[in-house]
């Protein structure tokens, strides 16, 4: 079959280059060049899957990205897989391996074909009708409903292949290199515009490269000819840059454009190594020129969705490109002339054609009477009534239409065929132009939308613009790129053009039938399987808004958003409902306008690349010594430590218990650090803390309590005066950029004439903390100079410092309640330091806790973790901070929101301590806390915030937010859990040393 | 995705830059003397308008500089941009 199916012409085939291929597990063979689909045609195969919801065989329709049938499975079960890939895009290369999708056991005998028998119990909404009820067996439907839908199957192992993403700026942009891309990306690099020309096909020229008709000649010559010395030239010119197998997928504002760039895809897999696959370009361009072309409409009959019927233009452009017949004995059905140039490229080659089925009475062009003059039958003024052949079509019925179009009159004739090629006329496609926030508007004469308001700084060319004649192409593309372009040389003296056709089309969106609707298929959107005859029920049933029928029918809803049929929807909504057709407008056409890989997305995003990892200095030293970490942010902090096969409980146990006995040391470095310096410095934090600050002496340290302008407590941490003008303020790990931010608002926005500078210098120093009953010791061994007595270095004081003749800063300050000192030294010595102070304390047993036991340790003092304790509806008050919030300063920020109505409320929830019945009993951080389990619904009166075994205390504490907490001490209240009620009592949140005699302690 | 013209740095994509909201809310100087009712006006109302705008952004990927914008949020059209402080150059 072969043999008649290809034809030597072509010279975009290769055909001393023979590729193998697999599809459905037999090998085949093609020729480079050849995309899947026509290598498929080739070797006389058109049934390649089945449809989404009737399990219809499907064929493929089209040549292009815009293909709603053939897609396909690449690779299936390898860790290349690809699921609902075009088989008209996909090039074939030595090895490919592709398979058909969604049927089983397989695509000539479908199980669930039988949905097609069924299909009049299956009409729109569906599902929707059938499942809704009784509503609590919807997870046994959805079982099944899932397992029969889906088209193809993602992968399951990692993707192997690498993809990057790239910036392109440029002043000219021009999408698609068909006539009139090429012609306006010349235009503009010649005139000195730094350009870039992209297209999605692997070549240049669009359909005009092919275009070998003596019916349109450019300067009377062939046009495909003409188009070639064009592509020679501007592929010599230094401004301009062109990508082929380049898709532009979203065209957002301000000329912002993502296009995926294929790189590999074409090639043999042993060719790909090392290589990266896909590339996602992104473009910001100063002017964009679209030139994307129109894409040929189908005609809408009743089974005209079956293999072997395909878009006109498709069967001339796999003779005229790639040398493949798609029938041996074809038919046209069509509504306008480019039928007729389908015709012409069978002529040439001697391929039989039985007959041209024209619904239009009137035919006058020349080459419709060319086609005549090879005796071709052509019915004027009839349409297809139906299709026969189930896994390939073979015959077909026709009969006449009435004047109006609306009906069919006379007797049916039967004529066979293996192939029909259908065109509706054209598409413009608008979807870019759309995407950027351009407006459409209705041509009435030839039934098409067309760009009318542009939102940015772009223009449509061609006929994505409305122009379909050769000559009105060339005339227009040139006056508007001059314009656009505001130049004065085109660069072209004259253009002469010759077509043989004319634009007249007779436009019925939904053609007649013998039949009722009722008892026809004519599919609309032929992936999700939408017919004529849904849309209709859908505006029976009530729905107006195009959107609404889009949902509710699923047309258009594919993986190719309806480029076919969206039309023909819209068409027949118009007709049904008596509108206009401009009224509707049209569907969101919203990116990408073709699939992208997950790989393109990401790019370089993957694996250690998904998120920033932020190390401390000290990092090597924890991963040396067994540390398990935490991610805080994008910090990774040290969580617990263990040894031996210690599991984390007990691991923090152990250097909980450590800490309060000896010394323990903690990594602080990823603590947010603010450098503020300013003669304004301590006004400036009057007026950000709730605390007073001018009174503070130069070398001691505060803690301090942010709240958002809302009154509720937005960061806290310590600020230590290290000059008359200069402090540094230490925040939250998770909160510090934040914080930098509001303080930088309130600064510049609302207090510029204050003197303050602030400083983000958290990546410049390690934070080392050292606490414990040793931990004097410990640290007077790590720096011998420093006085570190009572005296003159007592708690929340600060003092320079040196090691090893490096400077460093000490505080004395503790989240522990422990005795305990904060070494702050440059990042790069912090490891080194880190060290020093472990082997000072080898005497005692000096311990690296994680943040585990850090949060421990200060939850047995009751000091609160932002963001974990809170969660921004709670105040100073409500933490039972009152003693932070000074009562004297006239203003600082949130101060006005601590006595709104809201905020004075006695039963807002308030942070108390809670302590279980059961001492070994841990509650559950987040559980639910009431009071009176009997009630229905039970009042939810908070939720444990923090909660763990204090090894120190031989008991279970917690914190928790309770509604009228503060008042409710010594109170019983109930922790209700999955299998048990848990009894708990309000308790004080300091468990541990409220009167802080081990901070104070002499050592 | 908007380019965006920073009055210190020149034109730059918005992935540099945060959105903070409706411009020209200035803080009351007498919070105390405040009712709940005026204090709530400034902190919770904020304008949301289909059409001309003014807002305040931050090239917080950048010089960290808060300014103003007056954007056409029915296309989003960048209409000015000006300075902390100045008048808005557009009404």
């Amino acid at each position: 079959m072969l043999n008649n199916l290809r034809f030597k012409t072509s010279k975009f085939i290769d055909e001393t280059y023979r590729v193998s291929f697999k599809f459905n597990n037999k090998t085949y063979f093609g020729f480079k060049g050849d995309t899947l689909a026509s290598a498929l045609l080739a070797n006389g195969i058109h049934l390649v899957g089945r449809s989404f919801k009737y399990h219809r065989p499907r064929g493929i329709m089209t040549s292009g990205s815009e293909e709603p049938n053939a897609i396909i499975q690449l690779h299936n079960n390898s860790s290349r897989t690809e699921p609902n890939v075009r088989a008209t895009e996909v090039e074939i290369y030595e090895g490919l391996v592709a398979s058909s999708q969604n049927c089983w056991p397989s695509v000539n005998f479908d199980i669930g074909g039988i949905n097609n028998l069924l299909s009049p119990i299956l009409p729109a909404g569906f599902y929707y009708k059938t499942f809704m009820w009784p509503a609590s067996f919807w997870e046994k439907y959805e079982y099944f409903i899932r397992k029969s839908a889906g088209l193809g199957k993602s992968p399951k192992v990692a993707d192997p292949d690498i993809y990057e993403h790239k910036y392109i700026h440029c002043d000219v942009l021009v999408i698609g290199a068909g006539i009139s891309g090429i012609m306006a990306a010349k235009m503009a690099a010649k005139n000195g515009f730094k350009t870039l020309l992209v297209d999605e096909k692997s070549y240049l020229g669009g359909s005009s490269i092919y275009d070998n008709s003596e019916f349109s000649k450019i300067n009377n010559q062939i046009t495909s000819s003409w188009l070639e010395k064009e592509i020679n030239e501007i592929s010599k010119l230094e401004n301009l840059e062109i990508k082929t197998r380049t898709s532009v997928a979203a065209f957002h504002g301000y000329n912002f454009l993502l296009a995926r760039e294929n790189i590999t895809d074409h090639l043999p897999i042993n060719q790909r190594e090392n290589k990266v696959r896909q590339r996602l370009l992104k473009i910001r361009a100063k002017k964009v020129i679209t030139a994307t072309g129109s894409i040929e409409r189908p005609l809408i009959f009743d089974n005209n969705d079956r293999p072997g019927i395909l878009l006109s233009s498709a069967i001339k452009k796999y003779i005229d490109l790639y040398g493949v017949a798609c029938g041996e004995n074809n038919i046209l059905f069509t509504n306008n002339d480019t039928a007729y140039e389908t015709a012409m490229s069978l002529i040439q080659r001697g391929i039989k054609i039985n007959a041209i089925v024209d619904n239009r009475e009137q035919i006058d062009s020349k080459i419709s009477y060319e086609v005549e003059k090879n005796n071709i039958k052509i019915y004027k003024g009839y349409t297809v009534v139906d299709t026969y052949g189930y896994r390939r079509i073979n015959k077909i019925s026709i009969m006449k239409l009435s004047k109006d179009g609306q009906t069919v009159i006379g007797d049916k004739t039967n004529l066979n065929c293996d192939c029909l090629g259908v065109s509706g006329g054209w598409t413009p496609a608008v979807h870019l132009f759309t995407q950027s926030g351009g407006k459409l508007k209705f041509r009435e004469e030839d039934q098409v939308f067309i760009p009318n308001v542009y939102p940015s700084d772009q223009i449509s060319i061609g006929s994505c613009n409305g122009d379909f004649g050769l000559e009105e192409i060339i005339k227009n593309t040139l006056s508007s790129i001059k314009k656009f372009l505001d130049i004065d040389n085109s660069e072209y003296k004259t253009v002469e053009t010759i077509s043989g056709l004319n634009q007249s089309k007779r436009n019925i969106w939904l053609l007649p039938s013998n039949k009722s609707i009722g008892k026809t298929k004519s599919f609309v959107d032929y992936q999700n399987d939408a017919t004529a005859k849904d849309i209709k029920l859908a505006l029976r049933e009530g729905f107006r808004s195009i959107e609404h029928v889009k949902r509710y029918t699923t047309t258009g809803m594919g993986t190719d958003q309806g480029k076919l049929g969206n039309m023909h929807a819209l068409g027949i909504i118009s007709e049904t409902a008596g509108t206009k057709m401009g009224e509707h407008g049209t569907t969101t056409f919203r990116p990408p306008y073709t699939p992208l890989t997950f790989g393109t997305i990401v790019g370089r995003n993957v694996g250690e690349f998904f998120d920033i990892f932020r190390r401390t200095p000290v990092h090597d030293w924890h991963v040396a010594n067994n540390a398990k970490f935490e991610n805080v942010g994008q910090w990774k902090r040290a969580w617990y430590y263990p040894k031996d096969n210690e599991n984390m409980h007990l691991a923090v146990q152990r250097e909980s218990k450590a800490a309060r006995d000896s010394a323990g040391i903690l990594d602080a470095s990823t603590l947010g650090k603010i450098d503020i310096q300013g003669t304004d410095a301590s006004e400036f934090l009057n007026r950000v803390y709730t605390n007073a600050w001018s009174k503070l002496a130069v070398g001691k340290c505060r803690y301090g309590l942010m709240l958002n302008e809302d009154g509720m407590v937005y960061d806290d941490g310590v600020t230590t005066r290290l000059g008359e003008n200069h402090y540094i303020m230490t925040t939250t790990t998770g909160g510090a950029a934040n914080v930098l931010g509001k303080l930088e608002d309130y600064l510049q926005t609302e207090w510029p004439e204050l003197d303050v500078y602030l400083s983000s210098v958290t990546d410049h120093y390690a934070t080392i903390s050292v606490c414990g009953p040793n931990s004097k010791k410990i640290v007077s061994k790590v720096i011998p100079d420093l006085d570190l007595s009572d005296e003159k270095f007592p708690h929340m004081s600060f003092k320079n410092a040196k090691i090893d003749n490096i400077k460093c800063r000490v505080m004395r300050i503790s989240f522990t309640g422990e005795h305990s000192y904060e070494i702050n030294i440059q990042a790069n010595f912090g490891k080194s330091v880190w060290e020093k102070c472990m082997e000072a304390g080898k005497d005692f047993n000096i311990t690296p806790y994680g943040t585990e036991t850090m949060h421990l340790l200060r939850a047995e003092k009751g000091f609160i973790i932002v963001g974990q304790d809170t969660d921004a509806t709670l105040t100073p008050i409500d933490l039972q901070m009152d003693w932070i919030v000074s009562k004297k300063k006239y203003d600082f920020i949130g101060k006005r929101s601590l006595y709104r109505s809201d905020t004075i409320r006695e039963d807002r929830k308030q942070l108390v301590g809670l302590l279980t019945e059961n001492p070994k009993e841990v509650l559950e951080e987040g559980a639910q806390i009431v009071a009176d389990i009997k009630k229905s619904p039970i009042e939810m009166l908070g939720h444990v915030t923090s909660s763990y075994y204090s090894p120190n205390l031989k008991k279970s504490i917690a914190l928790g937010v309770v509604k009228g907490g503060k008042n409710m001490l010594g109170q019983k209240l109930i922790i209700p859990m999955e299998n048990k009620n848990i009894n708990v009592t309000v308790a004080d949140p300091v468990f541990l040393d409220k009167e802080g005699e081990r901070l104070n302690a002499k050592l | 995705m908007f380019l965006i013209n920073c009055p210190f740095c020149g034109e730059r994509e918005q992935s540099e830059f945060k959105a903070g909201g409706e411009a020209h809310i200035v803080r009351p100087k007498q919070p105390t003397e405040l009712s709940d009712d005026e204090w709530a006006e400034y902190l919770f109302m904020r304008k949301n308008i289909k059409g001309i705008q003014f807002e305040r952004w931050n090239h917080v990927h950048g010089c960290r500089k808060w300014f103003n914008m007056v954007r056409d949020t029915s296309n989003d059209q960048i209409k000015a941009v000006y300075k902390m402080g100045e008048k808005p150059p557009v009404k």
